[in-house]
């Protein structure tokens, strides 16, 4: 049994992103949720991602599953009458750094050292989230990022997960808001896009 | 340092010293809060500045909101919007330094001759600072009023303001016969000048109206030791039971030539009439007018006209004017006393003299009483001043004269050759200033209005006399915009010697009985409220 908050482990990693498999089936954590790792170093790296995308496919690369459902009543009973899917079956997620902590000092912006393959990845804690929350510079790399979710779907999605811990959600969205004006300045659409998606 | 009183508007973000500074207001501030004329300070960062808010207005980061704006009814967008997409800005024009450190705030205010840096903080001017800059009531400091929406006592200092020319400004009803009385209350009290004043309409003396028939005591009300009331009018003194202390009579033998010069445009004069008169005067000396309105027609009179190259319409036009003067009630072939002495006299005691004019209010009269006694007056004090110098004594004890109509006098076709235009530009040689009230002071010639010391202007709306007030001026467009969004009474803006920047203040009520106990025993304040009941019993 894992340890709390332990959600998998890094099977792909960068500077500037990593990718995590599920210890269960589906259970990657929510979009915009905000992820750990830790590099075991002497002063040990902890180092912050954002999840930006979530996967589940076929464990062996090239073999895509086959519709089983034709006969069952429900979507529970192929997972029951064939248990063995859930062993050929993985989720993964991605997500991207933004933020690492070394010394007991926390910095919203890339670390020095990408995580390592295996390294375990934790879902942070309320607390975890309402310190990282403290400043939102970390706001411009979800801006900046090409990923295949749009950046204003994802600053979005991550406030939303981002304001569930604070007990104010809506001054903490205005905070929020004010921020991405500033960072948007010449771009109303875009801070529109994302305004609407954070509106409590 | 600061006062956690005051509060937080912005940050600067761009300026010069010349144009003033721009500063982006904070999301928390709003733009409807704000009002030209009121005081803020800016934090630099070896400096505090003090200046003044002279223009406000709203930006927006993106020109395409302006052209596609956002849903403000949705109240989270508006408040994520105000302050940082949309924002106001404030232009400052700073004045004053007032102290870096807590430690050198003993050096006083001193002029600006630089700005503050890049996104230094801005906020709300507190109490302290306003009155660090203005305030603080004493031997000299004389209260005048209070700043935009603060309690704070804006002072004059008096001994100053006297040492030059000062001038009233404002449309008729602003406030300038009131801000007038509060002065010359001022000077008598702290000793800064004995006043004499030329009175038009009778208000400075005893009782003056206030708008809605409500009379208003005058200084002799107020102050009967100090002040003495002299009349032209007896009949309408005696109406209006005003205790005067002289009646005012001017022989015709008073009336040289020059005091005419003055009455050329009034009395619609040509400039062949005005030389004739100095030629009569030659011919006929002292008594030159009672002679010329009493020749007779006849062949004689014609040949001394011709004799003197008087052309006959020259004469006519002559003697239509002298008719007018002869009509005045006041004037008499021979006084039997002497005005300028009897005023010498009670300027002497230090008392301020009060010339009413009673009914005869009109120009004619006004014009050359005062030229006629401000002359000779005049040239006692230059007189006694070249006497003190020559001899080491003490100089006389500094005059101020009030005019109202101030253009009849120091219009460019006259302030060169009348005694005060020679005052204003003399500056204080012989201790003798001008106190000037005028509605036009586009009438008044630049050179003159470029003399006065401090100028005190209520509310003028003609753009010619907005740019005649404050033409020389430093950062003369921002003091433009505040002057003319003054309120269109009591308010008024200070500038020049006697304040170390511009000031915006609503004028110290003038009126109430509270406001007499006020002038009567300054500094105190809150007595028991039965000593006040008794004064309102006074006053009823
Ligand atoms: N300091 C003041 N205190 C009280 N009332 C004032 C004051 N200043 C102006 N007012 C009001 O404004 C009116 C006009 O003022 P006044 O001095 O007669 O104007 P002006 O001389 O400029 O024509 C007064 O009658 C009075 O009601
Ligand atoms: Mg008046």
């Amino acid at each position: 049994m894992a340890e709390l908050g332990r959600v998998g482990e890094v099977i792909e990693a960068s500077t500037t992103e990593f990718v995590a498999q599920c210890y269960e089936l589906y259970q990657s954590p929510p979009l915009g949720s905000l992820v750990k790792t830790i590099l075991p170093l002497e002063e040990p790296l902890e180092m912050y991602g954002i999840v930006y995308n979530a996967v589940t496919s076929s464990l062996e690369p090239g073999r895509r599953p086959i519709a089983r459902g034709k006969d069952e009543t429900s979507e529970e009973e192929i997972y029951r009458s064939s248990p063995q899917l859930l062993k050929l079956l993985r989720t993964e997620f991605s997500a991207l750094m933004v933020g690492h902590r070394q010394n007991g000092k926390l910095y919203r912006y890339l670390p020095p050292k990408p995580p390592r393959i295996h390294g375990f990845v934790y879902l942070c804690s309320d607390d975890e989230v309402v310190e990282f929350g403290q400043s939102f510079s970390f706001l411009n790399i979800l801006l900046n990022a090409h990923l295949p979710v749009s950046a204003e779907e994802l600053v979005a999605a991550t406030l939303r997960q981002m304001s569930q811990v604070y007990d104010d959600r809506s001054r903490f969205m205005v905070t929020a808001g004010k921020e991405l004006a500033i960072l948007l300045g010449g771009e109303l659409n875009r801070l529109k896009a994302i305004l609407g998606r954070i509106k409590p | 340092m600061t006062q956690q009183s005051s509060q937080r508007l912005g940050i600067v973000t761009d300026g010069s010293l010349t144009k003033g500074i721009e500063v982006r207001l904070d999301s928390s501030a709003s733009v409807e809060d704000m009002a030209v004329g009121r005081y803020v300070t800016i934090e630099g960062e070896k400096r505090r500045f003090f200046g003044m808010i002279t223009d406000i207005s709203l930006g927006v980061i993106d020109p395409k909101l302006t052209l596609t704006p956002p849903d403000v009814t949705d109240p989270f967008t508006a408040e994520v919007l105000a302050g940082t997409s949309t924002y106001g800005t404030l232009h400052i024009l700073p004045m004053l330094t007032i102290g870096g450190g807590a430690t050198d705030t003993i050096e006083g205010p001193q002029p600006v001759k630089t700005v503050p840096g890049h996104f230094s903080a801005v906020n709300q001017a507190s109490q302290q600072d306003v009155e660090l800059v203005f305030g603080g009531e004493d031997a000299r400091k004389f209260y005048i009023g209070t700043p935009l929406d603060m309690e704070t006592r804006i002072c004059l200092d008096l001994p100053e303001l006297v040492k030059r020319s000062n001038g009233i400004f404002g449309k008729s009803g602003t406030g300038k016969t009131f801000l007038t009385r509060i002065l010359l209350i001022g000077m008598l009290q702290k000793g800064a000048a004995a006043n004499l004043i030329f009175d038009m309409h009778s208000e400075y003396g005893w009782s003056g109206t206030s708008e809605g028939g409500r009379t208003v005591k005058a200084l002799k009300q107020l102050f009967p030791e100090q002040v003495a009331v002299f009349t032209l009018d007896e009949a309408n003194a005696k109406r209006r039971r005003v205790s005067t202390d002289f009646v005012v009579r001017i022989g015709y033998d008073e009336i040289e030539p020059e005091d005419m010069t003055l009455l050329r445009q009034t009395l619609n004069l040509t400039e062949p009439a005005v030389e004739a008169i100095y030629q009569l005067s030659r011919k006929f000396g002292r008594n030159w007018l009672q002679s010329t309105l009493g020749l007779p027609e006849s062949e004689e009179t014609e040949e001394m006209l011709k004799g003197l190259s008087i052309h006959e319409s020259t004469f006519q036009n002559l003697l239509r004017g002298l008719h007018t003067i002869e009509r005045l009630p006041f004037l008499m072939p021979h006084s039997p006393d002497n005005t300028v002495k009897r005023i010498l006299e009670y300027l002497d005691r230090g008392i301020n003299v009060v010339l009413e004019f009673g009914r005869y209010t009109d120009i004619t009269a006004y014009v050359l009483v005062a030229n006629l006694l401000t002359r000779r007056i005049y040239a006692q004090y230059r007189e006694r001043m070249e006497k003190a110098m020559a001899e080491d004594t003490a100089p006389p004890h500094p005059l101020v004269i009030t005019i109202e109509e101030a253009h009849r006098f120091l219009n460019p076709g006259v302030s060169s050759q009348t005694i005060f235009g020679t005052i204003a530009r003399e500056m204080r040689k012989y201790n003798v200033t001008l106190l000037v009230i005028d509605q036009r002071p586009s009438g008044i010639d630049d050179e003159v209005m470029s003399q006065l010391g401090t100028k005190i202007t209520c509310l003028l709306d003609n753009e010619r006399d907005i740019d005649s007030v404050l033409s020389g001026v430093p950062g003369k467009n921002e003091l433009k915009s505040v002057l003319a969004r003054l309120e269109s009474r009591q308010q008024a803006l200070i500038f020049g010697h006697a304040v170390p920047m511009p000031v915006v203040v609503r004028t110290r009520e003038y009126g109430s009985p509270e406001s007499y106990k006020d002038f009567l025993s300054p500094g105190q304040t809150d007595t028991k409220k039965q000593t006040q009941k008794d004064i309102e019993e006074l006053w009823k």
